[in-house]
């Protein structure tokens, strides 16, 4: 199985370029089907590697494969290889197969559109970086991965390319997550002159050799990939890029928040876990992190109107768990949010964008209402991905990833009940946000005409993924409930266990919240209600208490000021003094000649005086 | 021999265009290519020949007497380094002469020979190691392109040529003055009056004079590289030259710069350019993030890539101080790299000058839709040049952090910062012209998207872009001996302590 790693990436890869090279030549059919079956075949190879790995397991639990010597100086020398372990195998089974049901769904939803064939090249390529980016063996590919991520978000967000405000929402998305990168890529730096090597695996076990817990230099490389995590997965204090991001195409926000990019951040912190667990101040800030801006964004999706800044920030709030999760050293919990994460949140993004597709562009959770009878299978797939988001107890997936997060923290002693505590508040404020828009989108009168019609691929993977996000979160169960940890055996070999609880309070009180949420949702939603006032605290968490425009105050303006003031460059004024200076010089010597005969005698006596009235009086 | 054929061939073609061009306006292209194409093909065979037993890195050596009285002596000498960089040159000669086919109609004849005269004066540079052949050629590459600035530029010419001229005359100047004090320097101590390059290295004089006479050498690459802040020339020259003269300023002459640096100031003065490093260092760190901010700033399409040329050149100094095998290699990724992409862009700009007749941010906007091919090459390159990587600028600006990074800490993190800088102008390049709402001046006519010619140039240079960043070992391979070289002769010629000349890990 280990030789055919290299096609994984490959095949979107080369669907891309195809698309790109072929624009304008290419049928719409055709770009959809090459769009398509890349990550299609992609995802297939992945299931057999899985398949291949979960019968027969590796020698070392990995998968590699070498491609070439990708740049060899001095001593250094960086080889593009794959690696697969399980770790990986979670993250490209992810990312290959929500990703093509995502593509599936977009030659549907992107029917007609100005530039199908483009719209697939950049999927293809997204889904492509991605995947290098979880199959990297070293560290220089992931960032390359990492970056190819970054630009394809940039090409997505800006896809509509003729609005302005979809320029600044991709440029936004860019750079904010770049400043992170740039921490990242300070990092790799540290860990390549300290440790020598930039090989993941590598770099790990000398890590743990060379450190000791709480050491300065593990402690300071942790926190520069937090920094790089951070910026990808949009969390404090680098979020900001992630609510404007919904400037693209609905299939991309499903893309960037399920499948790919925003995860990519816990990826590196559950792949780097072994630095982490050698800086337990890093580790702890990544927990701090991560409830902070579940809180933030949580209360933030309560006071938004547009049904995709609801499920921005929503996304923003779930992989604030992850961080959580991470930050308590409940690695495997992380990973298996991230997975049932991926299932619910596709879900929410493909649900939301059938009713906008059918509602003209309105976004507006006011403007609709009424449209559980109008569009039963886009109101079915919400409400399964919304009750899987709000972690209702049992039946939903949700629910089994969240309860691991929360247990993790339980166990963590002190620290972690105060993470515990923000967590269920979070989950209560998830149970509110989000069935508030479930009930005024869907439920009362109905606001706007829907029109239109769609077939079976928007159907197909609403279905698969409602199916997932109900039935996904049974692969792992609480302790309380059997026995069943398929997802912990897969993880084992990489990721380390967390302590078990037995305590059934935690779990009890955590699905409380949840149901409290819901049930809160429901009294206050049920009947028809009109836009909430705009009081100065529904402002505040509208805008996300203010850190856009603290930002732009503190950072944009004062920079494009700068530009703006300097932009002919006050150093060639320097330069063009000295011209002007030469020239002033020259014309005051020009105007002595005259050509007075009378006035250069005068002189000529007034200068004789004087030399010799020096040379007398000395 | 090979080396004195490489380096007249041009020249002579040079006339040659001049001449054809009396009969037929098309006919100096003609001879131009068949030249360049010839160059080429008697260059490429020299790859791979560097590390030939007993010649150490040089591949190839001509020394030929010319001044026996003076010392001076018609030297000249390639290796690695100086290949990959006549390479380079030869290649965008010949883009350029392709790119200038519908855009010079004006005295095409005079316009080739300068064009081949600039090449010849390059090769010139990357060839001489006779000081005073060296200096020969540093002042006979001006001249043409003073020439290609102030007759086929665009409004402002005549102030950019110059001004052009001026700085880089007056820099040149104080580089004479330190060759002669370097030249006498070596007479007095050993009676042996040579400007040979070899017989220089390793000049005993006073820590004082070493200082003085390196600044000398450094002023007069660092106004070409440019370095902050003698860079104020190379707006206005780029900006006012025409499409071919853009290219050739950034693509080749600015590298000569960054040559010099390498081949001269840290191996004949290693002493003085250790002490001096941090101070260019600073100046390294403050072209970085200033270009960008003057590139960020610009509503002149063509004045922000030639802002952002600072920018990328600040990367290439700050490698050169550092002095590591991995630093060296990284600024050798970035030449090329930066040759490339940027030479690209000013391509691009060009053809987009000749389509609107403007360089205006503000009146352009939302090209996608009438020259997507154009706009689709225009963001590669600003992808390209924002570091991206699986591209050639980010090896060269990776292996330049991380050759820095032991060098020193501080300025290299500050240099990270470029990354983020150069992804707001890039970006913003790619926003004000061929994203956003239609603008008024290509609202109502259409307008062509490239043409044949001009997509076979961007087909080589995105594949050469492409090539560099992700198999750039073919690079490294050919300049590793020379660039070992140069070290070496810096540390002995010092003998000074070992981690100035080798800090690689």
């Amino acid at each position: 199985m280990q030789h055919v790693l290299w096609l994984v990436p490959t095949l979107p890869l080369l669907g891309s370029i195809v698309l790109m090279l072929g624009t304008g030549r290419l049928s719409h059919r055709a770009e959809a089907l090459i769009g398509v079956l890349s990550v299609g075949l992609a995802a297939v190879i992945v299931f057999a590697i899985a398949g291949a790995f979960l019968l027969d397991p590796p020698a070392g639990a990995a998968y590699q494969q070498a491609l070439w010597r990708w740049f060899a100086v001095g001593h250094f020398s960086f080889g593009l290889a794959l690696r697969v372990d399980p770790l990986s195998l979670l993250m490209m089974l992810i990312t290959s197969g929500v990703g093509f049901l995502i593509h599936l769904f977009s030659t549907e939803f992107m029917e007609g559109e100005d530039g199908y064939g483009r719209f697939f090249a950049y999927l293809n390529l997204f889904v492509a970086a991605m995947l290098l980016l979880v199959m990297a063996d070293n560290f220089l590919a992931l960032y390359a991965g990492w970056e190819g991520v970054g630009l394809c978000s940039y090409l997505l967000i800006g896809f509509w390319w003729r609005d302005p405000a979809n320029g600044l929402a991709a440029r936004k998305a860019f750079i904010v997550t770049r400043v992170g990168d740039t921490a990242f890529l300070i990092g790799l730096l540290l860990i390549a002159s300290r440790l020598g090597t930039l090989n993941i695996a590598g770099a790990m076990r000398d890590a743990a050799h060379t450190w000791h817990v709480g050491s300065p230099a593990a402690t300071l490389i942790a926190f520069l990939l937090l920094g790089g995590a951070v910026g990808k997965s949009a969390q404090l204090p680098l979020q900001t890029w992630l609510p404007d991001a919904m400037a693209g195409p609905t299939p991309v926000s499903a893309l960037i928040h399920a499948a790919t990019m925003v995860t990519a951040g816990v990826y590196l912190i559950a792949r780097t876990h072994v630095l982490f667990l050698l800086a337990p101040a890093a580790e702890i800030t990544v927990g701090i992190v991560g409830a902070a801006t579940l809180l933030l964004a949580g209360f933030s999706a309560l006071a938004q109107n547009d049904i995709k800044r609801i499920l921005a920030y929503s996304t923003m709030s779930q992989i604030g768990y992850m961080f959580l999760a991470l930050g308590v050293g409940a690695w495997r919990a992380a990973m298996f949010h991230f997975m049932t994460h991926a299932f619910f949140k596709a879900l929410l993004f493909l649900s939301a964008g059938t009713v906008t597709m059918r509602l003209h562009h309105e976004q507006d959770i006011y403007r609709m209402g009424g449209l559980a009878r109008r569009l039963p299978a886009a109101f079915w797939s919400f409400l399964i991905g919304s009750a899987a988001l709000a972690a209702l107890p049992l039946i939903t997936s949700g629910f089994y990833s969240k309860e691991a997060i929360l247990s993790g923290a339980w166990a963590d002693g002190n620290g972690g009940r105060v993470l515990w505590l923000a967590g269920v508040i979070g989950a209560f404020v998830t149970g509110i946000y989000i069935f508030r828009a479930v009930f005024i989108a869907f439920f009362g009168e109905e606001h706007t005409h829907v029109s239109g019609s769609y077939g079976w691929r928007v159907i197909v993977p609403l279905l698969v993924l409602s199916v997932l996000s109900l039935v996904g979160g049974f692969i792992e169960l609480p302790s309380a409930f059997g026995h069943v940890t398929l997802l912990s055996r897969l993880l084992a070999p990489v990721l380390p266990p967390t302590r078990e609880v037995t305590d059934i309070t935690p779990l009890l009180l955590a699905s409380a919240a949840s149901i409290l949420g819901i049930a809160l949702a429901a009294v206050l939603y049920w009947r028809p209600s009109r836009p909430p006032a705009e009081t100065p605290l529904w402002r505040f968490w509208h805008g996300a208490a203010g850190f856009d425009l603290l930002y732009d105050r503190l950072l944009v303006r004062p920079v494009i000021w700068a530009a703006r003031v300097d932009r002919d460059d006050f150093i060639d004024s320097f330069y063009d003094g000295i011209a002007w200076a030469t020239q002033a010089l020259h014309r005051a010597i020009r105007r002595t000649q005259t050509g007075r005969v009378r006035l250069y005698a005068a002189s000529l006596a007034i200068g004789s005086v004087g030399l010799i009235a020096i040379a007398v009086l000395r | 021999m090979i080396l004195f054929w490489l380096l007249i061939f041009p020249a002579i073609g040079g006339g040659l265009a001049w001449i054809a061009g009396g009969r037929n306006p098309d006919a100096p292209r003609w001879v131009s290519i068949a030249v360049l194409t010839l160059e080429l093909l008697m260059a490429l065979p020299l790859i791979g020949a560097a590390a030939a037993p007993g010649h150490g890195a040089w591949i190839a050596q001509l020394d030929a007497p010319w001044i026996p009285q003076l010392g001076i002596s018609f030297e000249l000498d390639l290796d690695g380094l100086s290949l990959v960089l006549i390479l380079l040159t030869i290649v965008l000669s010949l883009i350029c002469v392709v790119i200038s086919w519908t855009e010079i109609t004006d005295r095409s004849g005079l316009f080739h020979a300068n064009l081949l005269w600039t090449t010849t004066g390059v090769i010139g540079v990357f060839l001489a190691l006779d000081l005073f052949l060296f200096f020969f050629f540093w002042e006979l590459m001006l001249v043409p392109m003073y020439f290609m600035i102030a007759l086929w530029g665009h409004e402002n010419r005549s102030y950019a040529a110059i001004k052009f001229f001026l700085f880089t005359q007056g820099s040149g100047l104080l580089m004479l003055v330190s060759i002669l004090v370097l030249v006498f320097s070596h007479q007095h101590a050993t009676g042996d009056l040579t400007f040979n390059y070899f017989a220089l290295l390793g000049t005993k004089m006073s820590p004082t004079t070493g200082f003085l006479l390196m600044l000398g050498f450094f002023i007069a690459f660092a106004v070409k590289l440019p370095a902050v802040p003698f860079h104020t020339w190379l707006p206005d020259a780029h900006t006012e030259a025409p499409t071919a003269g853009s290219v050739l300023l950034a693509g080749i002459l600015l590298k000569t710069g960054a040559y010099g640096l390498i081949r001269f100031v840290v191996p004949l003065f290693p002493a003085a350019a250790h002490a001096f490093a941090p101070v260019a260092m600073v100046l390294a760190v403050a072209g970085i993030l200033y270009g960008a901010l003057l590139a960020y700033g610009q509503n002149d399409l063509k004045r922000l890539v030639a802002y952002s040329s600072i920018s990328h050149m600040g990367f290439v100094l700050l490698g050169v101080f550092a002095w590591s095998t991995l630093a060296l290699q990284g600024v050798v990724a970035q030449m090329v790299a930066h040759g490339i992409s940027t030479g690209a862009l000013f391509v691009l700009v060009g053809a987009l000058q000749e389509r609107i007749h403007t360089r205006d941010m503000r009146r352009m906007g939302g090209l996608w839709g009438q020259v997507p091919r154009l706009s689709a090459c225009g963001m590669f390159f600003a992808v390209a040049s924002l570091g991206l990587p699986g591209l050639g600028n980010f090896i060269g600006e990776f292996l330049i952090l991380l050759g820095s990074f032991r060098a020193s800490v501080v300025f290299t993190v500050i240099a990270t910062f470029g990354l983020v800088a150069a992804a707001a102008y890039s970006l913003l390049l790619v926003q004000r012209a061929f994203h956003g709402a239609v603008q008024e001046p290509t609202h109502h006519h259409t307008i062509a998207d490239l043409s044949p010619p001009h997509l076979a140039v961007m087909a080589v240079l995105v594949v050469a872009i492409v090539g560099l960043g992700l198999y750039p070992q073919p690079v490294f391979d050919e300049v590793a001996p020379g660039l070992s070289a140069v070290q070496h002769s810096a540390a002995v010629s010092a003998s000074l302590p070992q981690h100035v000349a080798e800090r690689a890990p």
